[in-house]
């Protein structure tokens, strides 16, 4: 049973177009909308549908659209993240570039919800290239009077406009992407107030990852409580998941939340499983930022469980021995990939991408960086893993937006699961310059009750 | 460049009200970053006329340009050579690979990462994550990337830009 609702008629000859778009029933949603159901049906679908944010935090996307503050004569706006640059993740990507007008018509949809006639997309700088394919696509919108005033004679009126970042990961923080709307350094605002009271220009805003926005055509379409009957749990719909790293396909895969991770590393509709045939040693299931799982944690839970593609299984132990679902940011390393290397790699990735307003951040970052350097390269000493988990505590929580906590989160997690790895780059300075350690051992974890 | 010389020509002028038309009245600063990404592609660099121009343009102050071209890592307040080479050297490319495709590029060019060749024409520079990973190890020239890299695919690009630096920019 594998559903398909976003990524359904990508192969189709021309779906960047609006025609063959049309024709594949494309904007079926916004005339059934428009004619048939208030604003607040929207919402109310988007509740029972049970999506929740496909940007990483998860949080229930009808909650999130209930916060927002509708003082008389303010303008709302809604604001799509397509700053997509945690690295693992390239989905948003894929479906701007493959299927724009998926993404126009959600926003269409969204911000008839939100009650916003002027909503924008904010790209990443570096997809100059899908900025021109979003462009082309609303101008292909407005010609065939899905944009503009009085849309389809509903009364409604939507603009929609696309805007670019220049490099900075911290802009796709939802408070760093307003500022940086507004023209200025991405530096996140400490909340309360928060954006759906006062966000772009002091205005009541809601911020949507591209994915999430996508969700909404389908649950239009078909009605809240059908896309919940898929998935699983609170994991309900489908997921776009980046798959990276060493296995044999790597991509952008559609599931249907809750098949099994072994499932998805290892069968031929997915990651085809590992390349060349060599061990799993690690995962990284959502993005960079998400705690790294050892091999023997990465199919099973600590209790034994199968771990399945889905918010509560990808965490289901905690930190202490699950991870996050995250953006679906899917990284397969195998055992010839060094811990150490990538948890420095890790850091030097998120020194470079402090917007470097809050000190613990600011500093912590790049104090880790160096620390995990001397360990590589064979000049660390014993304390230095000590004092590294010392100082991703520190950063964790004090600071004012997540990423200080994106920072921390895997050098953490490498410590708690790869220490005999570090130990030994530090018993063998010589010798891990030129080898890698390889799988660690299984640990045996103690059933521990919810 | 004398403070004179800097100046839009008209499709680029028209190309900034476009960028302006797209927010409210009053709120032309948030067209500042899709302006800069204009200067930049025509006039090669931030320079601090350059920004002072873009000030103007936006009825803005000098120093809210500044801190924008200085907090973006898109943005050259530097020289740099007519073609940016920009590896992605994280996480999931650096399995790929990314590292070789560096040394490859810094022996073939004779430049080390954040250099440019003696004839101006190309600047290495290592960069973060630009979501390609699953296409890695990959680069970004002009507005193009690159991906599934190897060392005959360097070099069959290399060569492309020699003969036409601007071959992938497809915008401004």
């Amino acid at each position: 049973m594998d559903r398909k609702l976003l990524l359904e008629h990508i192969g189709v000859e021309g779906i960047q177009t609006h025609d063959v778009y049309r024709k594949q029933g494309g904007y079926k949603a916004v005339e059934k909308a428009l004619k048939s159901m208030s604003p607040d049906d929207i919402v109310e679908e988007v509740k029972k549908s049970g999506l929740r944010g496909r940007g990483g935090a998860g949080f229930p996307t009808g909650m999130k659209w209930s916060f927002i503050a509708k003082p008389e004569g303010v303008p709302r706006h809604l604001l799509c993240n397509a700053d997509e640059s945690e690295p693992g993740t390239f989905k948003d990507r894929y479906l701007m570039e493959k299927i724009p007008h998926l993404l126009i018509e959600g926003m269409i949809l969204s911000s008839y919800a939100l009650g916003c006639n002027q909503s924008y997309i904010y790209i990443r700088g570096e997809y100059m290239y899908v900025l021109q394919i979003l462009e082309k696509a609303i101008a292909e919108a407005y010609a065939n009077g899905w944009l503009g005033k009085n849309i389809k004679g509903s009364g409604f009126d939507l603009d929609l406009a696309v805007s670019t970042g220049a490099g900075a990961y911290i802009c796709g923080e939802e408070t760093a992407l307003i500022e940086s709307l507004e023209g200025k350094r991405g530096n996140p605002r400490i909340k309360p107030p928060f954006p759906a009271v006062k966000g772009l220009w002091g205005r009541p805003t809601v911020v949507n990852n591209v994915e999430t926005i996508a969700a909404v055509v389908p649950i239009v379409n078909e009605g809240g409580d059908a896309y919940a009957q898929i998935g699983i749990g609170r994991s309900t719909g489908t997921k776009l998941i980046s798959a990276s790293g060493n296995i044999n396909k790597p991509g952008v895969y559609e599931i249907t939340m809750g098949i099994t991770v072994e499932e998805f590393i290892y069968s031929d509709t997915y990651c085809g499983g590992m390349k060349n045939g060599k061990k799993l040693k690690a995962c990284v299931p959502g993005g960079s930022s998400v705690p790294i799982l050892p091999h023997y944690l990465v199919c099973k839970t600590a209790t034994g469980e199968d771990r399945l593609m889905s918010y509560e299984s990808l965490s289901d132990g905690g930190f202490a021995t699950g991870s996050m679902l995250g953006s679906g940011g899917f990284i397969v390393y195998n055992e010839d990939q060094c811990i150490v290397r990538n948890t420095w790699n890790f850091s030097r990735f998120y020194h470079h991408e402090s917007c470097g307003q809050c000190s613990p951040c600011r500093e912590g970052t790049g104090w880790m960086e160096k620390v995990l350097h001397r360990l590589e390269y064979g000049h660390g000493k014993m304390e230095d893993i000590d004092l590294l988990w010392d100082i991703q505590r520190k950063i964790e929580g004090n600071t004012i937006c997540p990423l200080g906590d994106a920072a921390a989160w895997p050098v953490a997690a490498a410590i708690r699961h790869f220490r005999e790895e570090f130990e030994w780059h530090v018993k063998e300075p010589k010798l891990c310059t030129t080898k890698n350690y390889g799988l660690v051992t299984e640990k045996k974890f103690e059933p521990v009750n919810a | 460049m004398s403070q004179e010389n800097i100046q839009f020509p008209e499709h680029l002028l028209q190309e900034v009200g476009r960028q302006i038309s797209k927010f409210p009245e009053g709120m032309q600063k948030s067209a500042l970053l899709s302006v800069l990404h204009i200067a930049q592609a025509h006039f090669g660099r931030l320079t601090e006329p350059v920004m002072d121009y873009v000030a103007r343009l936006l009825h803005i102050l000098p120093i809210e340009v500044y801190e924008v071209a200085t907090f973006y890592s898109m943005y050259d307040t530097a020289a740099v050579g007519k073609v940016k080479l920009e590896v992605c050297r994280t996480g999931p490319c650096m399995i790929e690979g990314a590292e070789n495709i560096v040394a490859y590029i810094e022996n073939k060019l004779g430049i080390k990462d954040g250099e440019t060749t003696a004839d101006g024409l190309f600047t290495l520079k290592t960069v973060e994550c630009l979501g390609a990973c699953g296409y890695a190890p990959m680069l970004q020239a002009g507005e193009k990337f690159h991906e599934h890299l190897t060392e005959a695919k360097v070099d069959e690009l290399i060569e492309q830009y020699r003969n036409n630096p601007k071959a992938n920019y497809l915008g401004l």
